[in-house]
């Protein structure tokens, strides 16, 4: 007879690594933050950028308006990456970095930047998200086509393997997958697919001996829901087809790099803006989806905070989210026992379901040529998911409590306070920012700066070569994030993400049916079909809740222009002044609301775009509103409205009566009546 | 409850001839729209840019693009638009939307790919839906290139499909280029077998493909030379950085039109258009009211040479009516 094992651990597991996503304003602020954190316990840093440095601008690029230093620190060159780590001892510190497009670079800046605090390269530890497709399916903060951007990511894991050895390279993205709607199966597929993808570009770029070590390095990042008993088989089936991938098909011999790897931040998609303090005990059980079972615990975790869904959180809500994950780890039982899954036929039979289904997914995927010419499709099958989980929601078969169940509610002190219960970074940052970027142009070494960049445009046409150790070189000799990038669109082309938004319109529910009938009948009366331009201003690149407003008017019936992210407020104008729209409809999660919505209703003025009414959507706080409406807005939507059907029929509403000349805009109150953001498909600050 | 900020269709037109390009999308608002009084205004702004009302053949080079879907089509025009611009033209696009329109509602993303200066005035970009048959055009899209075309320098009507109904785009086109990628086999197959009629212009595109891009060009030209077409250009061209071919592409497209009988080439297609939107319109019942099409051809050969096409249409109708 064999002994039955022992129920507990000879030792109890060390903890994970505990951080929390962090930094906005500048890198004064930003490296303020980090130390305060890292007095409160917290073990790594978690590195949150703004939209400009993550999609390559400096601060005074037309595109950065509005968005510097909001949804994280403004990192424009050496001296910004020196700040913001200034009395924290690289040596010790495990970093990561939520970049991606400008990945390279940033990681340049901190070699440069450890390389000044006396810390060698080699000693360096911590990760660069550094996931492109994701990008392209979800996140949006891309700067260049698939192509070369698949030969950046090969060359920083090239050059990390051999020069940074505990640094991971990437940390490739399951999380923005589902916050993009996915389902756990096309979560894995689509996850497995990238990593092959990253790996077959890596392979012709390094020694084959090297491979072993390439794939031991590479990390992922995931996303952990509320059906935290599903998530957490969702993580041991991704567990057994990364093994097999590096057995299988790179050969890789040693199990111990054939381990997945993973860091999570856990669901954003799920919180609420209405009852926001339940959000608390969402995070707090999805944080169990990714510790309990030792067999497939994350390595790292970062938190949400509770009030996401309604703006950026202060260091109060985060400490909050970081004191729960101390919880877990320090006071409860949970690190001294083996695998507790094990044996348990129930989560065997649901790991196998979700392989099974993983497996064809991830033919599909292979068919199609792999994930790179995958991406329309993934991006599609993403986009239509969605729509069935909202259509879910909407219809009460899905509980989302507090929202579409169990509603009645007493006030929320948390939301009390005289900041509404979030952080408002100060608009004077992007000013400051702006000309501190200019000081430093100012004061550096004009040729040394024009060497690296002919240097860097050179290397970046031969793709022979590794573009690291010039990139290493620009940041040493003072370019910015946004030269950087410049030389390398010059070189590489610009390119546009599919918006994943088909054609061919969806089945209609009978409340859509209704809809059409009335889009018909207001179409009918104007002479032609009624037209909306849905428009993405800015650099956030959250475009969920505007694919589905798109997908859903045209699913009733209208003619829908939606042109993808990043869109400056005159290119919006310039469409729907040529494209002959009847209202336009905007979104913006960033929180750069303030600054571009004017601009855009500024622009539409002067392309004598007078009489079209415009709607707005997204993480926008009351007082923002109030402001917005009296600017002319028609409409304001956020989270807790988030029945489309009920957006789809204020701007219908909004076409057959227009407002009054006199050029007042409506209370907004029909917005707010039937509601129908979807913009709690996504928070501002998802990592 | 109509369009707001209707102008008349006759001051719309006035405008668009003296080249005031602003007037472009209240026009094209107008010309979409159903209503009969809409339908009546749009009359009013067809005559007053038609060939009798201008004196001429409208000046515009009106180019149809068509090639399907996945070549390049919208890389490639982002670099011809900067190259028309550069040579001071401006330029006017219809991008076709292939969508089906059974549902209602359709989604508008092609001009999201078409990378233009959204302050340049001189650039103008329409969305508009696809007409019944595969590869044809809405009789709006029709109208639209003729009001445009007494205004811009370039039209441009970008529709997806290859060789099959496209005899709307020759039709309404000066000229027709069909874009095509290395690889394309399928087009090359339908050129070969008479599916499709020899384009006035073939574009290759991503010509940075190396060997696949040379076969590929190799090919096409030996399919020409067996179809006696060898004299027909074929541009090679990448719209990835550094572009390449691009202003050969452009003189090839302008050689073709300098060397076009504009008036006979407008003059044979409105008169076609005229009867194509009769038939589809009136069907074969109409036609054998005017007795057949033979008969109709030869009595549309007799009339004034500057009605344009809606003109010449409503002139068919009229006949049925006369006819006992």
């Amino acid at each position: 007879m064999s002994q039955t094992p022992s129920p507990h651990l000879p030792e109890p597991d060390r903890p994970w690594m505990m951080r929390t996503y962090a930094g906005h304003s500048d890198a004064k602020r930003s490296n303020q933050l980090y130390r305060r954190n890292l007095e409160k316990g917290q073990t790594g840093l978690s590195i949150a950028f703004d939209l400009p440095t993550q999609t390559g601008y400096d601060p005074d690029h037309e595109l950065a308006r509005g968005e510097v230093g909001k949804v994280g620190v403004s990192i424009a060159h050496e001296g910004d990456m020196a700040t913001l780590l200034d009395s924290i001892p690289l040596d010790q510190m495990n970093t990561s970095m939520t970049i991606n497009a400008t990945a390279a670079w940033l990681l340049a800046l901190y070699i440069v930047a450890a390389d000044a605090q006396g810390v060698q390269q080699e000693k360096l530890q911590g990760t660069t998200q550094n996931d492109i497709l994701k990008e392209y399916l979800s996140r949006g903060t891309y700067a260049f086509p698939p192509g070369p951007s698949m030969r950046l990511i090969a060359d920083t894991i090239a050059y990390t393997v051999q020069h940074i050895p505990k640094w991971n390279p990437i940390n490739i993205c399951s999380y923005h997958l589902q916050e993009a709607g996915a389902t756990p199966v096309q979560e894995i597929a689509f996850t497995m697919g990238n990593a092959i993808a990253v790996l077959d570009a890596v392979k012709p770029r390094v020694p084959q001996e090297l491979m072993g070590s390439v794939f031991g390095r590479i990390s992922f990042f995931v996303n952990a829901g509320v059906r935290f008993v599903e998530e957490h088989a969702k993580l041991r089936a991704m567990a057994v087809l990364w093994d097999e991938l590096g057995r299988d098909r790179y050969g890789v011999e040693d199990e111990r790099h054939r381990r997945l790897r993973y860091g999570v931040q856990v669901n954003s998609l799920g919180l609420t803006e209405a009852q926001p303090e339940n959000n608390v005990y969402r995070i707090a059980l999805e944080a169990l989806a990714v510790t309990l079972g030792r067999g497939a615990r994350a390595r790292a975790i970062q938190l949400p905070a509770w009030n996401e869904a309604l703006g950026l959180p202060r260091p109060w809500d985060q400490q909050w989210s970081l004191r729960l994950q101390q919880i877990l780890a320090y006071e409860t039982d949970l690190l001294e026992y083996p695998d507790i899954f094990e044996g348990s036929k129930v989560m065997e039979g649901l790991v196998s379901e979700l392989l099974a289904g993983a497996r064809t997914e991830m033919q599909r995927v292979a068919q199609l040529g792999g994930a790179v010419d995958a991406v329309d499709y993934m991006k599609a099958a993403l986009v239509e998911s969605q729509r069935k989980r909202w259509q879910r929601i909407e219809s009460g078969e899905q509980v989302v409590v507090g929202m579409n169940r169990f509603i009645s509610t007493e006030a929320s002190p948390l939301r009390a306070g005289a900041d509404g219960g979030i952080l408002v970074v100060d608009p004077e940052v992007e000013a400051e920012q702006r000309a501190a970027v200019e000081r430093w142009r100012a004061d550096r070494d004009p040729s040394a700066v024009d060497g690296a960049l002919q240097e860097l445009a050179r290397i970046a046409r031969d793709d022979t070569e590794n573009v690291m150790p010039a990139t290493i070189a620009a940041a040493r000799a003072g370019v910015t994030t946004g030269e950087w990038a410049h030389t390398l669109r010059e070189a590489f082309g610009e390119y546009r993400a599919p918006t994943g938004v088909t054609e061919a319109a969806a089945p209609a529910s009978e409340e859509v049916s209704e809809l059409r009938t009335e889009v018909e009948r207001v179409s009918e009366a104007l002479g032609r079909r009624l037209k909306l331009l849905v428009g993405k201003p800015g650099l956030d690149g959250h475009s969920n809740g505007a694919e589905q407003i798109a997908v859903r008017a045209r699913d009733a019936g209208m003619d829908v222009v939606y042109e993808g992210i990043r869109l400056t407020p005159w290119q919006i104008a310039t469409s729907a002044a040529q494209e002959g729209v009847h209202v336009v409809g905007l979104s913006i999660l960033s929180g750069s609301h303030r600054e571009l919505i004017p601009a855009v209703l500024d622009a539409l003025r002067e392309a004598g775009v007078e009489d079209v009414p415009v709607v707005v959507g997204g993480i926008i706080p009351d007082a923002d509103a109030d402001a917005l409406r009296e600017a002319g807005i028609a409409a304001v939507y956020t989270p807790k409205d988030w029945n489309l059907n009920g957006m789809m029929r204020d701007i219908i509403e909004l076409v057959a009566e227009p407002p009054d000349a006199s050029g007042t805009a409506r209370s907004g109150e029909a917005g707010r009546r039937a509601g129908g953001g979807p913009e709690g498909l996504e928070t501002a600050v998802g990592a | 409850m109509t369009e707001r900020t209707r102008a008349s269709g006759r001051d719309l037109g006035t405008r668009l001839r003296e080249g005031d390009l602003a007037a472009a999308p209240a026009a094209l608002n107008l010309l979409e729209s159903r209503t009969p009084d809409a339908r009546e205004q749009a009359e009013a702004l067809l005559a007053e840019v038609s060939p009798a009302a201008l004196g001429h053949e409208p000046p515009a080079h009106v180019i149809g693009l068509t090639g399907p879907p996945g070549v390049g089509k919208s890389s490639l025009l982002s670099r011809l638009i900067r190259e028309w611009r550069d040579r001071g033209r401006s330029v006017a696009v219809l991008a076709v939307d292939p969508s089906s329109r059974r549902s209602g509602g359709s989604l508008l993303g092609d001009r999201a790919r078409i990378e233009i200066d959204p302050r340049d005035r001189q650039v103008f970009i329409r969305s508009t839906a696809a007409g019944e048959r595969l590869g044809g055009l809405a009789p709006a899209t029709r109208t639209a290139a003729q009001a445009l075309a007494a205004a811009f320098d370039v039209v441009v009507i970008e529709t997806v499909g290859v060789g099959q109904s496209e005899t709307d785009i020759v039709d309404t086109a000066d000229t027709v280029a069909v874009v095509l990628q290395p690889a394309s086999g399928d087009v090359l197959q339908f050129l070969k077998a008479g599916i499709m009629e020899v384009p006035d212009v073939l574009v290759l595109t991503k010509s940075d493909l190396g060997s696949a891009a040379k076969r590929a060009l190799a090919d096409l030209h030996a399919a020409l030379a067996a179809l006696g077409a060898g004299a027909t250009p074929v541009c090679a061209v990448s719209s990835v950085p550094p572009p390449t071919g691009i202003p050969a592409l452009a003189d090839a497209l302008e050689a073709h039109h300098a060397g076009l009988d504009l008036s006979g080439h407008r003059l044979r297609a409105r008169r076609r258009q005229a009867l194509d939107e009769f038939v589809a319109e009136h069907g074969e019942r109409g036609l054998r009211a005017l007795g057949g099409r033979l008969e109709a051809q030869r009595w549309l050969e007799r009339q004034d040479e500057t009605l344009d096409a809606s003109s010449l249409e409503r002139s068919l109708e009229a006949r049925t009516q006369e006819s006992p």
